[in-house]
């Protein structure tokens, strides 16, 4: 997914072509012009033009075809008029952001599932403890010997109903509690879409890094200077203000738990 | 109690529902954004807002602020719970005057910390 390096590699080869060209030129010219020929100094420097041009053009055509080389490694395919492809032949670009839509729809259908299950089980368990406190007091009751023959009988029958509802309840919960454990199997699909995406991330990256040193070569062979260096960082007073989701480096601007947070506020008086 | 809970993420905010269902507090509606919860806000009687910060259109900070600044609802006790855990963030939150500041991932036992605290400090300034 890299300009190929036949083209670096001709890149060098044309700006010393043109420096071996122009170099003998030069020094020829000045002997030219101590010895006072001006018309023949003209005709040099009109020779000089036109191997600089020469070699402009060429650059220029090597560049456009490096250039649509990093666009093809960017999978946005073009027609020979400029537009874009149909869509069933959709770029790697169009792609990787439906894919990284399905994984937000992914994990959203996994947690939704997952609280749904959780939902399920709540009202069981509040329920089987509900019936566990008063058979528990009954029981009690029985222990402390306060309980007649025909409540005896009626917490028999209740301790009876108890056991096979639980047994029906237990087995519920733990259908649910395996559905919540395969409800995490998106884990695996979303992190296999995901890795896919960083790579071609990655390569259009490094597409772009060709891209920035084929324009410096094209500035080095013009004479025309710009150091990229230099680019100005742009001051954001409002960046505290705009949201950054979740912070993936920690450093000291970052707090690292809800503890630093509380302190942070009570620092500021909270 | 009448409380707002505002979330871009639907599961968040279902989360964050389900755990004040389970404080005891059952009155509460989601609003999807700051600009979808302020209409909300102008117009119904809430009690308490729970928002995040990162959202479209109208972020959670942003929320904050307008609701600090308008006449009727600038009590309105506002609890962050965001992922946003800069330093700088807390700060402006705390300066905007949030009343109670949970980073994501949190459990159910912080917001609920927080949430406690919040209401002693409303019904102490009473």
């Amino acid at each position: 997914m890299q300009v190929n390096n036949q083209d670096n590699s001709n890149s060098k080869n044309s700006s010393i072509k043109v420096e071996s060209v122009m170099s003998p030129d030069s020094d020829k010219l000045k002997s030219i012009i101590d010895a006072g020929d001006l018309e023949q100094a003209a005709q040099v420097i009109r020779e000089l033009q036109i191997s600089r041009d020469q070699t402009i053009f060429q650059e220029v055509g090597r560049l456009t075809r490096a250039l649509h080389n990093a666009i093809r490694n960017f999978h946005i395919d073009l027609d020979s008029d400029g537009k874009e492809k149909d869509k069933n032949d959709l770029s790697s670009m169009v792609d990787a952001s439906d894919r990284l839509g399905y994984v937000v729809d992914l994990t959203e259908k996994a947690a939704n599932k997952t609280m749904d299950l959780v939902d399920e089980c709540i009202p069981m368990t509040d329920q089987a403890r509900e019936e566990l406190s008063i058979l528990q007091s009954d029981w009690s009751r029985l222990g402390d010997r306060d309980m007649s023959a025909d409540e005896f009988r009626g917490l028999y029958k209740r301790v009876d109903q108890f056991f096979k509802s639980q047994d029906l309840n237990y087995s519920a919960l733990q259908s649910n509690l395996t559905n919540i454990l395969l409800a995490q199997d998106y884990q695996d699909l979303t992190g296999q879409v995901i890795q896919g995406v960083t790579s071609l991330v990655r390569d259009v990256e490094n597409s772009l890094i060709d891209l920035v040193k084929m324009a410096s070569h094209v500035d080095s062979i013009t004479g025309y200077q710009v150091d990229i260096e230099t680019d100005v960082e742009v001051i954001d007073e409002d960046a505290h203000l705009r949201g950054h989701g979740p912070q993936i480096k920690k450093d000291e601007s970052v707090v690292a738990s809800q503890d630093d947070v509380d302190d942070l506020l009570s620092s500021l008086g909270f | 109690m009448k409380i707002l809970v505002v979330d871009d993420f639907s599961t968040m905010r279902r989360i964050v529902k389900n755990l004040l269902r389970d404080l005891g507090f059952t009155n509460t509606q989601e609003a999807d954004d700051g600009s979808t919860a302020w209409p909300m806000l102008e117009s119904g009687n809430f009690d308490f807002v729970v928002t995040d910060w990162n959202m479209p259109n109208m972020t959670g900070i942003e929320l904050l602020q307008k609701i600090r600044s308008s006449d009727r609802l600038k009590d309105t006790p506002v609890l962050m719970v965001t992922a946003e855990a800069k330093r700088d963030q807390i700060v402006a939150a705390a300066q905007a005057g949030v009343n109670g500041y949970v980073v994501k991932p949190f459990t159910a036992a912080a917001l609920k910390e927080k949430i406690e605290k919040i209401f002693e400090r409303v019904d102490a300034s009473k």
